[in-house]
């Protein structure tokens, strides 16, 4: 008995050493690197996929697609990719037993294991549609060189130099930005009809949004920031609160986020989460009698809030998969960083809600208009400050590992390129105006 | 419920329709045919089900199970087989880790989070060690995980021998607390900033620290080495060292092994040590031979699992290996068969139910028999 203990006591202290000793070199190698800053602009690492040109492609009856989704058809983000794979493999006359499909395949191990599976199965491409399967498709994709891989949304693939993996993502802040206007168009109107109380605007007047996040990194912070930015396109004097769940989906933590920021005022709440929670929660708030609309994220949020959903930013991810699976099957490798956006219809809102507040769908075609022929940009570096200041430069890439972007300057040209270094959207800078109520 | 029962039933009119009566014993031969009639028994009722509630072959539907756990196609019937093996190994592990514990009847719960731990103990060394040469970064590595599984077997066991707390709610708790831990190191290592995922660790074919080496070119090889060099130290330490018996003396009663001298508290805490550390060791063959990340799925449900392969195995190690693929089989069966027959996977749970409730229920018949009241009227 006592000898177990004494040796369990040293394993003990020898690891606690260790440990110390471990700690102690990485603090030491981070002292020494200070880079100076280099604010010269970015070279773009990405390649437009858009208006794919699928002709010409012959089906090959052996090639088989896999994919890795993260939840099935009753989740709206999972449930567009299908869509979109459905529809590109249809467009490309690839048979429906030619595609695998993995369900519910939660971002740990179980991911890797898919893809096993699905190189075992013989598929030559293979799909993974969240960012937290990003680390074991590029495991996989370290094992099976002669297969493809693309974590959709993901970052590593340019850092890993792998030839076979590759990230893609749209210009979903595009929609957002366009969403956001539809919510600007609307908090206008309730403010100059009155029908908004002190309780929805703080002691500066401005009027109160919110909006139910998902995780707080770089793709949610670009995706809120744009939504912002449109809103305040229409309306100067708004304020946002960002309410975080932990989760993708999780209906009822997104509908007590909800809850949350109605009960602090917000009169409109926008999500980057993928249940219909929040909107249900805003329907039965506003059925109630409170002045409270929605926009939604994924898939038209009438059908849970139809008098309560203003519009929902959506990803058409057909326009990617129809380039990704036909470049595959030309047997050609795909783009490291494909992207594509409202240009090529890769990204769009949905159909305008009867509440929306009059003349919104000119507007929303005539912000559409300017974002494709690029006299707006989203991230204008004149439309937004940090600290009270303009914003000179802006990084978008990390190189140290710490996860605070150091290196690529984004910002030139009088706006942040957004997804111009690498798919995944990379704009991480936390605006004034806007407040995180729940990132620790 | 005994022999005698017919004998106390004098006051009513008749015997009751069954009586259950223990067995003294079955021949070998017969239990198995029990147990095997069993499991035919119960493919045939989950068969009839799946037809009726999906109108799906059954034949199919077995042959997709079998093609889920073993592959479909030469191209993967060894991957396959290696995964399954695989999860059969860490099932394996812990079962064997319960072992000691419930011989003694000391409800050990608590498997879940002692998992955990050792699985977080390991992350751990391979997060901030990485620059330790392979062995001492394995040496510290096993010997954490071991600490780490058993000091949460060690805690519940301090206070059953001291205080004579309720073991199965402490173990029960002490895996929350484990769960709660796992979340707070997800937060701490996450990667990338914000994701609360850690991702897998050491990632890159230049790194890999703290990994399992491929041997024979089998990346698993070394799991089913480690669990497989347990099972059998289990078994003869369970069936042929003293302190095995003092175990075996105390689960059938503790009285007769005060009177007999064998110092009750003493044994509760070392084989809880013991039972903790294995448990502890599952956690680091998950983490650093297959999984290569952590978080609050890491046990995935095992530890409780494990609890049925123990008990149906009667703690013999060597049933254990037999039980544990059993299960993994149907579970990974289970997942084909939803892929493939587009059906939710709660229906093949369903088929997983049934084959284990026959199983389990097979065990009655094995040590009850039933009498049935016999026609003619008895004389009073």
């Amino acid at each position: 008995m006592k000898k177990i203990i004494a040796v369990l006591l040293a394993v003990l202290f020898v690891c606690g050493a260790l440990a110390a000793c471990g700690g102690s070199t990485n603090t030491e190698a981070t002292k020494d690197e200070k880079p100076a800053i280099d604010t010269t602009p970015a070279e773009s690492g990405i390649t437009e996929v858009g208006n794919f040109d699928a002709s010409g492609i012959e089906v090959d009856p052996e090639f088989k697609l896999g994919v890795v989704l993260v939840g099935d058809e009753n989740e709206g983000y999972t449930f567009a990719h299908m869509q979109g794979i459905q529809k590109a493999a249809e467009e490309l006359g690839l048979a429906d037993d030619q595609i695998i499909w993995k369900y519910n395949i939660p971002e740990d191990e179980k991911c890797k294991d898919a893809c096993d599976d699905l190189v075992g199965q013989g598929c030559k491409l293979i799909v993974t549609n969240s960012y937290g399967h990003q680390s074991y498709t590029q495991q996989a994709a370290e094992e099976y060189p002669e297969v493809q891989f693309i974590a959709m949304t993901g970052d590593t693939a340019k850092a890993s130099g792998l030839e076979n993996f590759s990230n893609a993502f749209t210009r979903v802040y595009e929609s957002r930005y366009v969403s956001g206007v539809v919510a600007g168009m609307k908090a206008k109107e309730l403010d100059e009809a009155g029908k908004l109380t002190d309780e929805n605007k703080d002691e500066n007047g401005n009027i109160k949004i919110g909006y139910v996040g998902a995780y707080p990194y770089a793709e949610v912070v670009s995706g809120y920031t744009a939504f912002y930015l449109g809103i305040k396109s229409v309306v100067e004097n708004v304020v946002m609160d960002v309410q975080y769940t932990n989760s993708w989906f999780d209906m009822v933590a997104e509908g007590a986020a909800a809850d949350a920021l109605m009960a602090r005022g917000c009169v409109i709440i926008g999500q980057h989460a993928d249940s219909t929670g929040a909107p249900s929660a805003v329907q039965a708030a506003l059925d109630g009698g409170k002045v409270a609309y929605s926009v939604g994220y994924n898939v038209d949020m009438l059908s849970v809030a139809p008098t309560a959903a203003l519009t929902s930013a959506t990803n058409n991810w057909t326009v990617f998969y129809k380039y990704a699976i036909g470049t595959a099957m030309k047997g050609e490798k795909v783009a490291t960083n494909g992207v594509c956006g409202l240009d090529s219809g890769a990204v769009e809102i949905t159909a305008l809600g009867e509440s929306c507040a009059e003349g919104t769908a000119d507007k929303v075609a005539e912000v559409e208009a300017a974002l494709k022929d690029g006299s707006v940009h989203v991230f204008d570096q004149n439309t937004f400050t940090v600290g009270g200041e303009k914003v000179e430069y802006a990084f978008a890439t990390d190189t140290d590992g710490d996860f605070a972007p150091d290196a690529d300057n984004a910002m030139f040209d009088g706006y942040y390129h957004e997804s111009y270094t690498q798919s995944a959207p990379s704009f991480q800078l936390r605006i004034d105006g806007i407040t995180e109520l729940n990132n620790n | 419920m005994t022999a005698t029962t017919s004998k106390t039933m004098t006051t009513h009119k008749k015997d009751p329709l069954v009586r259950i009566v223990r067995r003294e014993s079955m021949p070998l031969w017969k239990s198995v045919m029990v147990r095997v009639i069993a499991v035919v028994a119960s493919l045939l009722v989950s068969g009839v089900i799946i037809y009726l509630l999906t109108g799906a072959s059954p034949i199919k539907v077995y042959g997709s199970m079998l093609q889920g756990a073993f592959g479909n196609s030469p191209a993967n019937y060894s991957q396959k087989t290696w995964i399954t093996v695989r999860d059969t190994m860490m099932l394996l592990c812990i079962a064997v880790g319960l072992a000691p514990a419930f011989k003694m009847k000391f409800w050990n719960i608590g498997a879940e989070g002692q998992v955990l731990v050792g699985g977080i103990a390991t992350a751990a060394c391979m997060i901030y060690l990485k620059n330790l040469p392979p062995v001492l970064l394995f040496i510290c590595m096993v010997g954490a995980s071991l600490l780490a599984g058993a000091i949460w077997g060690l805690l519940p066991a301090v206070f059953k021998a001291k205080w004579d707390t309720n073991e199965t709610l402490f173990t029960l708790m002490m895996n929350y607390v484990a769960l709660q831990l796992t979340s707070f190191c997800v937060a701490k290592w996450e990667n990338p900033i914000g994701s609360n995922k850690v991702g897998i660790i050491n990632q890159g074919a230049a790194n890999q620290q703290g990994w399992f080496p491929a041997i024979f070119g089998q990346d698993y090889m070394l799991n089913v080495i480690i669990v497989m060099a347990l099972t059998v130290g289990m078994f003869f330490y369970l069936k042929y060292s003293k302190q095995g018996y003092e175990i075996a003396v105390i689960g059938d009663s503790q009285n007769t092994a005060r009177y007999a001298g064998i110092s009750v508290k003493k044994v509760i805490i070392r084989t809880m040590l013991i039972s903790g550390a294995i448990c502890g060791l599952a956690g680091f063959i998950t983490v650093s031979g297959s999984a290569h990340t952590i978080s609050t799925s890491t046990a995935g449900g095992k530890g409780f699992t494990a609890i049925i392969v123990a008990w149906l195995a009667k703690f013999n190690t060597f049933t254990m290996i037999l039980i544990a693929l059993l299960i993994t089989v149907l579970d990974k069966g289970a997942i084909q068969v939803a892929t493939e027959f587009n059906i939710s996977k709660d229906m093949s749970n369903m088929i997983t139910g049934i084959i284990l409730f026959f199983i389990i229920g097979s065990e009655f018949f094995i040590n009850y028999k039933l009498i049935f009241r016999k026609k003619e009227k008895e004389v009073a």
